[in-house]
């Protein structure tokens, strides 16, 4: 997650407050990892340095800033460019997941048994998010979701990897 | 093994003709507990469900229901076990489609001899609690896939079966409706105690289960085993 540029995209609703944007970001984004505030206002402050963000004057109040900020041209210029933009496709295969089985096989270790304990793990985490989903508020599940196409992509390699472990392990140990 | 199991395989072994269906598969499942059986086509998942049901009898080993043996009760009394203790959700084919909802739900009641006016109010709650309500009049042919799934886990659960086998529940049907149907099938199982054994290969279907078993080449795996169920 690009933090500057979610903060950038959030300012473009409307301009607000750095405890606004925090508790708009810790709520649509952030869940589970709150972003702390200092972080919310060295961002703004990066921001604006940059020209992609305006402060406006300092407001009586309490809190460490109560400066409303505005995004610029050149900030809604930069949303724009990134929210068009895909985002790289992960090399799944260069994870650990791979690692392991390969080394397993190659040193001669159980790499089925690997195989299986990862999947009973990855399932033990899917149960989490199934419930995640079952009880929360539709972001949650959306953001669930995304978690368990992951996780069921990766049970599919350990599948397809799982049969096809004869034949890895002839290729790995063969060189 | 898990201690006081509602059903249990010892090295139960299966073949068909030279085929090996199943090798020495040992499982034991507790009561209310819900197990996903997993594994590729043709690895004897189906089987060891058929056999933990009683559809099948194992060339060797024991099936234990309830602390009596299962595999080695006759015909007659195999089939009375199945009516009235277990319950059966499949794939497809498992409605009369001359019969309306209403009729099938009811049916393994009016079977068990239930009193005709009994069988059909029991049968319309559970259409209620399986949101099928206002289809009780309808020939089942009519119906969606996942309300054809919904009408077959109302007549499963209308006896108040002690284990419910579901033999690739959503495996018709698209994701979301798949998601709907094992959340009711679950949740209700859940509500009323009931133990649910699910062959899948879905992994969505295994995550609404509390653990999983794998079954590749007849062999059963057990990521739980050493008395760990969850």
């Amino acid at each position: 997650m690009s933090v500057p540029l979610a903060l950038l995209g959030l300012l473009e609703r409307e301009p607000s407050h750095g405890y606004d944007l925090k508790h708009d970001y810790d709520t649509y984004f952030g869940r589970g990892k709150p972003l702390p505030f200092g972080q919310v206002y060295s961002t703004l402050a990066r921001l604006a340095r940059d020209g992609k963000v305006t402060a406006g004057q300092s407001e009586p109040g309490d809190g460490p800033d109560r400066k409303r900020y505005a995004i610029t041209p050149i900030g809604r210029s930069e949303v724009e460019s990134w929210l068009a933009e895909p985002v790289a496709a992960e090399p799944y295969l260069q994870t650990v997941l791979f690692t392991k089985v390969v080394l397993a096989l190659m040193l001669g270790r159980d790499a089925a048994g690997y195989l299986d304990a990862q999947r009973a793990a990855h399932l033990r985490r899917m149960r989490e998010l199934t419930e995640i989903r079952r009880e929360g508020a539709l972001i949650d599940v959306l953001l669930a979701d995304h978690a368990l196409f992951r996780l069921e992509a990766d049970l599919r390699w350990i599948d397809v990897t799982q049969a096809r472990l004869g034949a890895l392990a002839e290729t790995v140990r063969g060189r | 093994m898990i201690v006081n199991a509602l059903l249990r395989a010892e090295k139960v072994s299966r073949s068909y003709g030279n085929t090996a269906a199943l090798v020495e598969a040992d499982l034991s499942v507790t009561a209310s507990e819900v197990v996903a059986i997993m594994g590729p086509s043709g690895s004897g998942k189906s089987t060891l469900l058929h056999l933990l049901a009683g559809i099948f009898t194992p060339d060797s080993g024991e099936v234990w229901f309830d602390g009596r043996r299962l595999d080695t009760l006759d015909d007659s009394r195999r089939s009375e076990l199945r009516r009235t203790a277990f319950g059966f959700v499949f794939q497809f084919g498992q409605l009369v489609p001359e019969l309306t909802v209403a009729d099938n739900v009811a049916l393994p009641l009016l079977l068990g001899r239930t009193r005709r006016k009994d069988a059909y109010a029991r049968a319309v709650s559970w259409l209620e609690r399986l949101e099928l309500a206002d289809l009780g009049g309808r020939r089942t042919g009519e119906l969606s896939g996942g309300q054809t799934q919904r009408v077959a886990i109302a007549r499963a659960l209308v006896t108040r079966p002690r284990v419910v086998f579901a033999d690739e529940p959503t495996g018709a049907l698209d994701s979301l409706t798949g998601e709907h149907v094992m959340d009711l099938l679950v949740g209700l199982a859940r509500e009323e105690g009931t133990t649910v054994i699910v062959v899948t290969h879905d992994v969505r279907v295994a995550a609404c289960a509390d653990r999983e078993i794998i079954v590749r080449d007849g062999r059963v795996t057990d990521p739980y085993a050493g008395g760990v169920v969850r």
